[in-house]
């Protein structure tokens, strides 16, 4: 009774030790779950999920205060991609958060602009080139679609426009099982 | 001018399922001829009875899941698991055990996984394992094989029998059935006989069972006109065949009173049904060419544990159920040498 | 070390199929008429799109350059006859999409004028290889064979590299395809003289041109020629015939044994392949001064009356061709671009037959019937057996119909050449093809996508960093003048002197601005008339209101 008593008592010790052992020498910095959250989000900083970007949603999914579908630039592919990561369950988008729409890339009408510098200061990427009194210009290779600069534009001369089909863009279709599939021309 | 448009290819496809379905079948004739000859009208109501549950049960099935249901009966698939069942059966069974048979198969074994494709165990095996354990003796009711002087039953005696398990007047179960060269021998070596002992009763004929080797005969002809039609691959017999040669004649050679030989083993029972007919169903074998070379090993190896040491004289049905488990794993383990990979490890 | 092989090797897996090349090769390679309008698109090869260089209402004369190319992996565009430019803008192409892209619509006017290029080399086997490469890329010459990658970079090779062997391949492997079989019957000097020409860039250590064994005509004719120039360096060897012998990978490796690595390139076992047509183009462009401004292109199937190979003008509407073969039989159910195992449908014969178009094959259905429905894959390894790429298609198939672009990967999908064979004998009739070039354009996608987003973050993070930045610097100024502003805390009579210097400031400065200013001490004569007038000018504008 005492031998196993005790050695239930030791092992007890042992493994106690060998864990906080563990806790100390094997240390993790940061939070790796969190980058990892990050890397899937699409980037757009857009503050659609009710985060300041895509890092802030990332650190409330990863500490389990936000739920991963409230990203609608991500769409389903990226609720998808988290569901596998952190392995929950996928779930529909929530609509409360927006609708997941084609990429579309803001232009300014040049026309109207009065040089503000008010959408450069919204921008979460730079995207938007121009001073003080200047007309300013977006990059639309670095635009990621965000919609943050529509709001402050005194002058509402930003337009959100899909980006343009091109063929080199273009993707083949999931074949449709019924029949070997027609390749669909647009849409 | 406008036209259609859909990818590549374009060429006219001269294969398709309902045809690769009735070569099989085709293989089958010869095998299944000699065992009518040999074992009488009984086979005939077996594939009957088993076709006609397994058609009837996919069509059901296949309404209730809301699919076609003439164009998926028309692929042959669910035919020849019926037919395939009804070879597997014994002659005299009651005319239920291939419809309890058939129906396991083609509800739970395939249906209920997805149907034809998406089935991971081989369903004519599914239910001609689930009627050996849920009705052992009905599985024995082989008759005694054509050219043994015993009393042999005729048509009408056999429908009789089958349909309302009435025996003809003067006759017990036991005087129109018998058991098995598989099985006897194995109660035989349970009672330490030795097998040139064993093998000296009627029903063992030239190199195996009397009936049984022709059938097998049959078997073998019918599986190399199969492969010769590029119907199935020869690595899953031959190494299914191989390897069970090879673990028979290693206890042949280290025993040969407590163990049989191995053109017996090859011979014997359902091996070359099984080697060409039934291990070789493509959905739940592995695919890959080497992957199927060791999963048809498995089957002759377990086949032969099966037989000589296991609880049932037959393995073949346990060897093949064993084995699809393992064929996700066999096909993982085994993926082919892509091109230009030459000098990367495999894996 | 590359050495060749005395027996070609089979090619692991591969189909025989009906060649079908017979149709074509009845009547003899003739040139096809000048189009009214040719539509030249800007984009024909791999690589970026070339930058037109004219304006609509510009005449141009055949052969002058009306497009360059803005970068390395790319190639000039050149007029294929004289006329006027009438539009540059979106016309349907010929792409797998059925997209519009942009195109340099030229009105032709029938003369035919050429202009003088100065591709010409007269010591061509003399020349400097980097003056060869020049040429060949400012002819706008790309691989003929069907991708259609400039062929001057595959004749860089580097500064390091040697090259044993230069391949031409020949193996015409598809069926119905003829133009290469039709080029070297008819045209063999112009394929001798590109693969000199070739040679000589590379300065290949041996050359062979790979040959299917079902063209003996064809071998005949290269043959004679090489004897004519008593050229005896240059090696034809038949391969066996079998569907996709002339796959680039599968052609070096039915010749010498040696598998191009997976990713790579042929240039990392010492070779180079180039298209037959590739070879004549070159010769064309460098003996004669002629840019890639036409191509032997084959105009073949039951749908069209008089199939034949004809020497076409890049950017001749499909319509026209088949009009130039007696126009279309009753039969006409389907129009293809290239092979039927590796061409594409075409919606319409609108599109311009461009310099990769080897083969239109207006196909009828009893050719290229309709789609049947599939069923499900019975796991059967059919296409296991056929796939020369070694892969296993059934389970590539199981991944991209899940969208599990990861383990495709580990299956090897990008080592897929699309060549047809699986979905030509899957029983289950699945467009296996589709569902891998699906799988292949969702990956690039998503790789792009997530460049894009690896670069927004970047970008994000710099302005937070850089937000964060200016706050600590706005911060530090601001500091910096409290600091100085701040008089000395506890030094009262720091502060009170201070206090009585700023009073003592103050009152010197009034009693300076009463006593008017100081420096007039010592003016020139000059300086105080101007100060006069200045304050008599003040003086009268400061009585005005």
């Amino acid at each position: 009774m005492l031998t196993a008593m005790l050695a239930i008592g030791t092992l007890a010790a042992l493994f106690g030790l060998l864990l906080g052992f563990s806790a100390i020498r094997f240390k993790v910095e940061g939070d790796p779950i969190v980058d990892q959250v990050d890397s899937l989000l699409p980037q757009t900083q857009c503050g659609q999920c009710g985060y300041a970007g895509c890092r802030p949603y990332a650190e409330a999914i990863a500490s389990g205060e936000a739920d991963i579908n409230q990203c609608p630039p991500g769409g389903e592919a990226g609720i998808q991609a988290l569901s596998e990561l952190l392995g929950v369950d996928p779930m529909p988008l929530n609509a409360e958060y927006g609708k997941h729409t084609e990429k579309q890339v803001a232009v300014i009408d040049e026309q109207v602009c009065i040089g503000c510098t008010l959408c450069i200061q919204a921008c979460p990427v730079d995207a938007i080139l121009g001073a003080a009194k200047q007309m300013h210009t977006v990059i639309e290779s670095e635009c990621t679609g965000c919609d943050l600069c529509l709001p402050p534009c005194p002058v509402d001369c930003i337009e959100m426009v899909p980006l343009k089909k091109s063929i080199s863009r273009w993707k083949w279709p999931y074949p449709q099982d019924t029949e070997r599939p027609v390749t669909e021309t647009t849409e | 001018m406008e036209f259609p448009t859909q990818s590549s290819p374009y060429l006219p496809l001269n294969n398709n399922l309902s045809r690769l379905m009735t070569q099989v079948m085709l293989g089958l004739i010869p095998g299944t001829l000699i065992l009518l000859w040999f074992f009488g009208w009984g086979i005939l109501f077996n594939l009957l009875i088993g076709s006609a549950t397994a058609l009837l049960a996919e069509a059901a099935m296949l309404r209730l899941r809301s699919q076609p249901v003439m164009p998926t009966l028309y692929d042959g698939s669910a035919l020849l698991t019926g037919l395939l069942l009804g070879l597997s059966l014994p002659p005299l069974a009651p005319w239920w055990i291939p419809v309890v048979g058939a129906l396991f198969a083609i509800v739970i074994a395939k249906q209920l996984y997805g149907g034809l494709g998406y089935n991971p165990f081989n369903p004519a095996m599914v239910g001609f394992v689930v009627l050996i354990i849920s009705f052992p003796l009905q599985m024995t009711l082989w008759p005694p094989p054509q050219g043994i002087d015993a009393q042999t039953l005729g048509l009408a005696d056999t429908l009789r029998l089958v349909f309302t398990e009435a025996l003809p007047a003067g006759a017990t179960l036991d005087s129109v059935t018998m058991a098995t060269p598989l099985d006897m021998a194995k109660t035989r070596i349970g009672l330490n006989f030795t097998w040139s002992e064993i093998l000296t009763d009627p029903r063992y004929g030239s190199f195996a069972g009397r009936g049984w080797e022709w059938i097998n005969v049959g078997f073998l002809f019918g599986g190399l006109w199969l492969w010769q039609k590029r119907a199935i691959h020869w690595q899953i017999p031959a190494g299914m065949l191989g390897a069970l040669f090879l673990v028979s004649l290693l206890f042949y050679i280290a025993d040969a009173d407590s163990f049989g030989s191995p053109v017996f083993h090859l011979f014997s029972g359902a091996t070359m049904l099984g080697a060409f007919f039934i291990a070789t169903d493509p959905v739940s074998a592995a695919t890959t060419h080497r992957g199927r070379l060791y999963y048809g090993a498995g089957i002759g190896i377990l086949t032969y544990i099966i037989r000589t040491w296991g609880g049932y004289p037959e393995g073949i049905a346990f060897a093949v159920l064993l084995m699809n488990m393992a064929a996700p794993t066999i096909d993982y383990l085994t993926p082919p040498r892509a091109f230009g990979h030459r000098d990367q490890k495999e894996g | 070390m590359v050495t060749l092989l005395e027996q070609p090797r089979r090619i692991p897996g591969g189909l025989h199929l009906d060649a079908n090349k017979a149709q074509s090769l009845q009547q003899p390679l003739r040139a096809c008429s000048i189009p009214e309008q040719l539509y030249i698109p800007l984009s024909q090869h791999i690589g970026e799109a070339a930058e037109p260089l004219l304006e609509v209402g510009d005449e141009v004369l055949k052969g002058q350059l009306v497009a360059r190319s803005p970068v390395y992996i790319s190639a000039p565009i050149h007029a294929s006859s004289s006329g006027k430019i009438v539009a540059i803008g979106d016309y349907p192409v010929p792409h797998p999409s059925g997209m519009q892209a942009t195109c340099i619509v030229i009105a032709t006017d029938g003369k035919d004028q050429p202009v003088d290029t100065g591709l010409k080399m007269d010591t061509v086997f003399d020349a400097d290889p980097a003056e060869i490469r020049q040429r060949v890329r400012d002819a706008g010459i790309v691989g003929l064979g069907g991708a259609g990658f400039p062929a001057s970079v595959k004749l860089n090779p580097g500064p390091e590299r040697e090259i044993e062997l230069l391949v031409i391949n020949a193996a015409e492997c598809e069926p119905y395809i003829s133009c290469d079989e039709a080029l070297m019957c008819h045209r063999p000097q112009d394929i001798i003289d590109g693969v000199r020409i070739m040679r000589h860039a590379l300065n290949a250590r041996q050359v062979v041109i790979g040959v299917e064994n079902n063209m003996p005509q064809a071998i005949e004719s290269l043959q004679r020629c090489l004897e004519e120039l008593s050229e005896d360096a240059i090696r034809i060897t038949p391969v066996p015939v079998i569907y996709p012998a002339g796959g680039e990978k599968q052609l070096i490796y039915a010749l010498t044994g040696e598998e191009v690595p997976s990713q790579g390139l042929p240039l990392d076992l010492g070779i180079v392949c180039h298209n037959v047509g590739t070879a004549a183009a070159i010769a064309r462009a460098l003996l004669q001064g002629e840019p890639l401004i036409s191509r032997v292109v084959t105009v073949t199937g039951e749908g069209v009356r008089q199939p034949a190979n004809l020497e076409v003008r890049i950017g001749t509407p499909v319509a026209e061709l088949i009009e130039e073969c007696g126009g279309y039989t009753d039969e006409v159910a389907r129009l293809l671009m290239g092979g039927p195992m590796m061409g594409f449908s075409l919606a319409s014969d609108a599109v311009p037959a461009i310099k990769t178009t080897n083969c239109i094959l207006a196909a009828s259905y009893r050719e290229t019937p309709q789609a049947t429905a599939a069923s499900a894959c019975i796991r059967c390894g059919d296409c296991v057996d056929v796939c020369p790429a070694g892969l296993l298609p059934q389970q590539l198939y199981w991944y991209a119909r899940a969208r599990n672009f990861d383990n495709i990967q580990d299956y090897n999908l990008f080592d897929c050449i699309e060549c047809g064979c699986c979905a030509q004998v899957c029983p289950s009739h699945i467009p296996l093809v589709q569902y891998y070039r699906f799988a292949k354009t969702e990956i690039w996608s998503l790789d792009s996508e997530r460049q894009f987003s690896d670069m927004a973050r970047q970008r994000h993070e710099f302005r937070i960093e850089r937000l964060e930045q200016e706050k600590i610097a706005l911060e530090e100024r601001r500091a910096r003048a409290r600091k100085a502003l701040k008089p000395k805390v506890g030094d009262a009579t720091a502060k009170q002197a201070e206090i009585a210097a700023a009073l003592q400031r103050v009152k010197a400065k009034k009693e300076a601005q009463s006593a008017g200013p100081r420096n007039t001490g010592n003016l020139t004569e000059e300086q105080q008339a101007k100060i006069a007038e200045v304050d008599r000018r003040r003086a009268s504008t400061s009585g005005q209101p």
